[in-house]
């Protein structure tokens, strides 16, 4: 049983095997190789006035088992999210009539679905599930859905909760606005600017110009980005993601069951959960989630930040990208401006990002985080091989996941992803 | 005065000193007497040290922008009307932040770091909102 606190949570299947109290230390369970993602489908409609959220699940997580190689009976776990419906594992389990015997309806914000993946890998380990599948959809463009730019009011609450928001929402918060204040701070402490925030559209747009199936794909130039409207001061309108439907879903597999997967397995090599908030008044908020996530997933995987050969950083605006990744740790904090200039963010660059083109230009249907999964998978795969949209030799990859807003409170979810 | 037509709060237990002292026009944060933090929002228990010795203190009401956006952009109801206006994180000079609007003043006048004052509202006759102006 000391054991089983040693290894923090991953000590029930060690205790298992090992009857006779005998500490173990959790570098025995090979965590590296203990979980994969074996089966993706991106819902890629962008507009689906004529579904409904469950039929999208339901086509994608039908798709995604096709991709794995498995069917409907191999799977014993159900993760999913949802900014609009409630109840949503349950009338989910309901509408798919299935019977897992693992749920989890972790829901903070976008970043969700990087938990979800991190819950898997865990219950895997734990023998507590052996397939799952993680899903998404929503139709905040056909439901006309303000995402960014709509207080609390927009959900039509009359009544606010008396903490927190009874103490913001009298002021007219947005979520863009919430973002706005930390790239104003930033600017303001470090000197960065408008045009290296644009940098950061302008390489996601390059990418999405790749993706047939992008909202946006005509190439933009900073200075389109800084001459364009000013949503939230000092933010832009092409700093803001854009608004679609779609959905997608991620197949995630013991090691057992994805030695009989389709496409050989991309690991979960690490993972770590954080959140950030106000702290009573007192958190200095330009230090986000991604500060305390990403120790642990980079030491879970035993990998360094020269060892990432592209990442998938939740793009709800520009300046999300850049506190992340300073954040993550890969460049010094206040260096973020540099750092995502000279296009070192795009294919061909030192740390390529967001090559399905993002949130900012590809798609953002409310929760973003599947489709970080969804394109790691991809590009991991090499299924891009022979086309400019491959990052090559792309062996590990990184998502981080941001929920939430970064000026009040927010989560952040760091998975690393690696092939054989 | 017309109809108030932005959200109103809910008054909870926890958080009713507040809203009473706001319709006088005094500005309230906590402050625990085991550990000594000051912090807001106010609740029943010490986010510090999670003891439930807080006492409610009069705030200076001074204080500064920490950060802010000029919003240009918002559907809601009373603030679609009203753009573009600032919302602001404001530091008090107890230490702690709370979110607020800056009123009184041209929205491309405000910058970080500027000093600012409380100024109150009427919204009903028994809510009145906290706002920060420019300071005196
Ligand atoms: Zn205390």
């Amino acid at each position: 049983m000391i054991a089983q606190n040693r290894a923090g949570g991953y000590g029930h299947a060690q205790a298992v095997s090992h009857q006779s109290g005998e500490e173990v230390s959790v570098s025995m369970v090979d965590l590296k190789h203990a979980a994969a993602i074996v089966g993706i489908h991106e819902h890629v409609t962008r507009y689906a006035p004529d579904k409904s959220e469950l039929q999208i699940q339901g086509e994608s997580v039908i798709k995604a088992l096709e991709d794995a190689g498995l069917t409907k009976q191999d799977v014993d776990g159900l993760l999913t999210a949802s900014s609009s419906a409630r109840n949503t594992g349950l009338n989910l389990a309901d509408y798919l009539n299935m019977y897992p015997r693992f749920v989890d309806n972790t829901t903070v914000g976008g970043g969700s679905f990087e938990f979800h993946l991190s819950h898997a890998l865990n219950a895997i380990v734990a023998g507590r599930l052996n397939c799952a599948v993680i899903t998404y959809s929503s139709l905040a463009r056909s439901g006309s859905v303000s995402v960014g730019t709509g207080g609390v009011a927009r959900f039509g609450h009359p009544r606010l909760e008396p903490s927190p928001d009874s103490f913001e929402e009298l002021y007219g918060l947005t979520t863009v606005g919430l973002y706005a204040m930390i790239a104003q701070r930033h600017m303001h402490l470090y000197g960065t600017t408008s045009e290296q925030l644009a940098e950061i559209a302008v390489a996601v747009r390059h990418h999405a110009s790749m993706n047939p199936e992008a909202l946006f794909r005509n190439p933009i130039t900073v200075e389109d980005v800084v001459n364009s409207r000013v949503i939230s001061s000092p933010l832009h309108l092409p700093d803001c993601c854009v608004i679609t439907d779609g959905g997608g879903a991620v197949v995630v597999a013991s090691a057992e069951v994805a030695r009989n997967c389709r496409h050989q397995p991309v690991w979960v090599l690490g993972a770590g959960e954080a959140v950030a908030h106000q702290g009573a008044g007192k958190r200095d908020l330009m230090y986000i989630a991604a500060h305390q996530s990403h120790g642990p997933a980079f030491g879970m995987a035993g990998v360094t930040h020269q060892d990432i050969d592209m990442a998938m950083i939740y793009d709800s605006f520009t300046i999300t990208v850049l506190e992340t990744l300073e954040d993550l740790g890969f460049c010094k904090k206040g260096e973020g401006g540099d750092f995502v200039s000279g296009g070192r963010l795009r294919i061909g660059g030192e740390l390529p990002i967001n090559t399905d083109g993002g949130g900012l230009s590809s798609n953002h249907p409310g929760m973003r985080g599947i489709f970080l999964l969804l394109e790691a998978t991809r590009q991991l795969r090499h299924e891009f091989d022979g086309t400019p949209r491959q990052v090559a030799d792309c062996n590990i990859a990184l998502c981080h996941g941001t929920g939430g807003a970064l000026g009040s409170r927010h989560s952040g979810g760091t998975v690393i992803l690696g092939r054989d | 005065m017309p109809e108030w037509n932005k959200p109103l709060p809910t008054i909870s237990g926890e958080t009713k000193p507040y809203w009473d002292h706001c319709r006088r026009g005094e500005l309230l944060i906590q402050k625990c007497d085991k550990c000594e933090e000051y912090q807001f929002y106010p609740r029943g228990i010490c986010a510090n040290c999670w003891s439930n010795d807080i006492q409610w203190v009069t705030a200076s009401g001074k204080g500064t922008v920490w950060t802010f956006t000029v919003t240009y952009q918002n559907g809601t109801p009373g603030f679609a009307d009203e753009v573009p206006y600032v919302l602001a994180l404001v530091e008090l000079e107890e230490g702690v932040r709370m979110f607020t609007n800056i009123v009184d003043c041209n929205p491309r006048s405000v910058s970080i770091g500027m000093p600012v004052e409380v100024t109150f509202v009427r919204a009903t006759d028994q809510i009145s909102v906290p706002y920060f102006k420019p300071a005196a």
